[in-house]
């Protein structure tokens, strides 16, 4: 067996270990899917088996019906797209003025820290419906001049206001996850407290919460159809008018899939830049 | 006042919850002057350190710097003390996000207000001079640790300081890198730059040190010339720790 020069810049693996380490992976993979297959069988069995099944096949899973009314759901879900682009960017600039609101550490801006945190406990405290309930039918009764009374305007306020708070807690977090070292050194160059946020915490906190902003994006899009119990026309109450009419719930499985299709990619990216971040980090050390 | 005395520390107390670092220290350093600060971890070097560039408020007594700079004064100019005084740490401390470049242009771009231009130019000159030129466009992760903390001198002599603080910048290092840090700082005592050198490495601060301070129990035990102090230490505190660590 020929063994490579002793600080030649090559890798060698022994190609009997190499043989013996390819059967075993391809072993494992036949051992796997095997598995899979057989699992999903006796899901297949236990389900087609129950006494209900014939009936729930009609309701829920009908061809005809899915034809019939997916088009419709796919344009209503338009309407969740516009709620969510709407909402995101609103949702980064009220996330991350609160965050910084709250480590602004003058004596002066202490109402705005109060008021900071006052919005976080309270808006993070109650769930998101009851604050849609409450925006979208208490604003407009108010019947303020100059206040929209629209149900898709009050729907994605609340939605902004309640992801706002989440996401200002993202954003404190990130700030903390920089180390203080960072701050001594940027301070001793000279810069100023705000420099210091603006050129070196910040970059570097928006950076380490990337990852779990996407995760509640990711919630935000599905949190979009929760606009429905104000009554605009967004994909779940398209599939809720479908439903009734037919008397088929078909509809309501065209709706999840509709998300899916969104939810599925994105969430895939969130686990990609999270593994990504993870190695930069590792590789980045103390420096 | 010492009229000789460019930094004038006298009678400076700093504690941590109920734990006094700094203890009443009173310390002289001449303009141009390499100042080597000595002492078990623990006994107040690198707090000292950091109050002269005011990134610690002390509990008691000055600083002054220039017999007109108070540092320790309440309403005390922060960025104008910082502009005067560079510090490198232990650990770097580079901007991760930042290319070397960008790490180096930062305090003049945005605290002296000079241009893009001129602060690159300042800052390739820098580079050169550190022998770190391939580095300009790395990012820190890219570095080794000598080449990091050789990026963090210049970072803080891009803002053209009259006195460099040195906190056991080769503490972090393998051993293998000590050196290439310690020749940038021999170059910058050449240079004429007033020098304050918190230091484990004794031969170091032998040749070095115009003056060896023996910090211990948060006051100046025991100072004078590098000979004096090393060949010849008068405490038995000095010549244990001198033992110790040779």
């Amino acid at each position: 067996m020929n063994t490579p020069a002793p600080g030649a810049d090559t890798v060698f693996v022994d190609p009997l270990r190499q043989e013996r380490s390819r059967k075993k992976a391809r072993r494992d993979a036949l051992i796997g899917i095997g598995s899979l297959l057989g699992f999903v069988a006796v899901i297949v069995l236990l389900v087609g088996r129950s006494s209900g099944w014939e009936t729930v096949q009609k309701t829920f899973f009908n061809g005809d019906q899915f034809v019939e009314s997916f088009p419709g759901l796919v344009q209503a879900f338009w309407l969740n797209v516009r709620i969510f682009l709407i909402a995101q960017p609103l949702i980064l600039i009220i996330g991350l003025l609160v965050a910084l609101a709250r480590t602004v550490k003058s004596p002066i801006f202490l109402p705005i820290r109060v008021l900071a945190t006052l919005y976080v406990d309270i808006l993070r405290g109650v769930p998101t419906i009851l604050i849609i309930f409450l925006l979208g039918f208490g604003m407009p009764a108010l019947q303020l001049p100059g206040v929209p009374s629209d149900a898709i305007f009050w729907g994605t306020a609340a939605l902004v206001l309640s992801y706002g708070a989440y996401v200002a807690e993202v954003f404190r977090a990130g700030i903390g996850s920089v180390h203080p070292s960072q701050t001594m050194a940027a301070r001793s160059l000279g810069l100023s407290s705000f420099q210091t946020n603006r050129f070196v915490v910040l970059p570097q906190a928006i950076r380490n919460v990337t990852p779990p902003l996407l995760n509640d994006f990711i919630s935000l899009q599905k949190d979009t159809a929760l606009v429905a119990v104000l009554g605009p026309i967004e994909v779940l109450r398209r599939a809720q008018i479908d439903t009734s009419s037919n008397f088929n719930y078909t509809p309501y499985v065209g709706a999840a899939l509709i998300f899916i299709a969104l939810t599925i990619p994105m969430t895939r990216f969130a686990d990609w830049m999270q593994v990504r971040s993870s190695r930069k980090r590792r590789a980045g050390g103390v420096a | 006042m010492n009229q000789d005395s460019f930094i004038t520390v006298d009678g400076v107390w700093k504690s941590f919850d109920a734990h006094a670092v700094l203890r009443g220290i009173s310390l002289n350093v001449a303009a141009h002057s390499a100042t080597v600060l000595i002492g078990a971890s623990g006994s107040g070097k690198s707090t000292l350190l950091r109050c002269i560039n005011a990134l610690e408020t002390v509990d008691a007594g000055s600083i002054v710097v220039d017999q007109e700079l108070d540092v320790t004064a309440f309403d005390a100019d922060f960025d104008a003390i910082r502009r005067r005084i560079g510090i490198v740490f232990q650990s770097y401390n580079l901007f991760p996000h930042m290319k070397v470049l960008e790490n180096i242009t930062l305090g003049p771009i945005r605290v002296l207000k000079k241009s893009r231009k001129e602060s690159v130019d300042t800052a390739m000159e820098l580079l050169r001079r550190f022998g770190l030129e391939a580095k300009t466009h790395d990012y820190p992760d890219r570095l080794s640790g000598g080449q990091a903390q050789r990026v963090a001198i210049v970072r803080a002599l891009a803002m053209e300081p009259e006195i460099m603080l040195f906190d056991e910048i080769t503490s972090a290092l393998d051993p293998m890198l000590v050196g290439e840090v310690l020749d940038s700082v021999r170059e910058l005592r050449a240079g004429g730059l007033t020098i304050v050198m918190a230091t484990h490495e004794m031969s170091f601060a032998k040749e070095i040190a115009d003056q060896v301070c023996f910090l211990h129990d948060g006051v100046v035990w025991e100072s004078g010339s590098a000979a004096s102090v090393f060949s010849n230490p008068q405490r038995p505190e000095t010549q244990g720790f001198l033992h110790r660590v040779n």
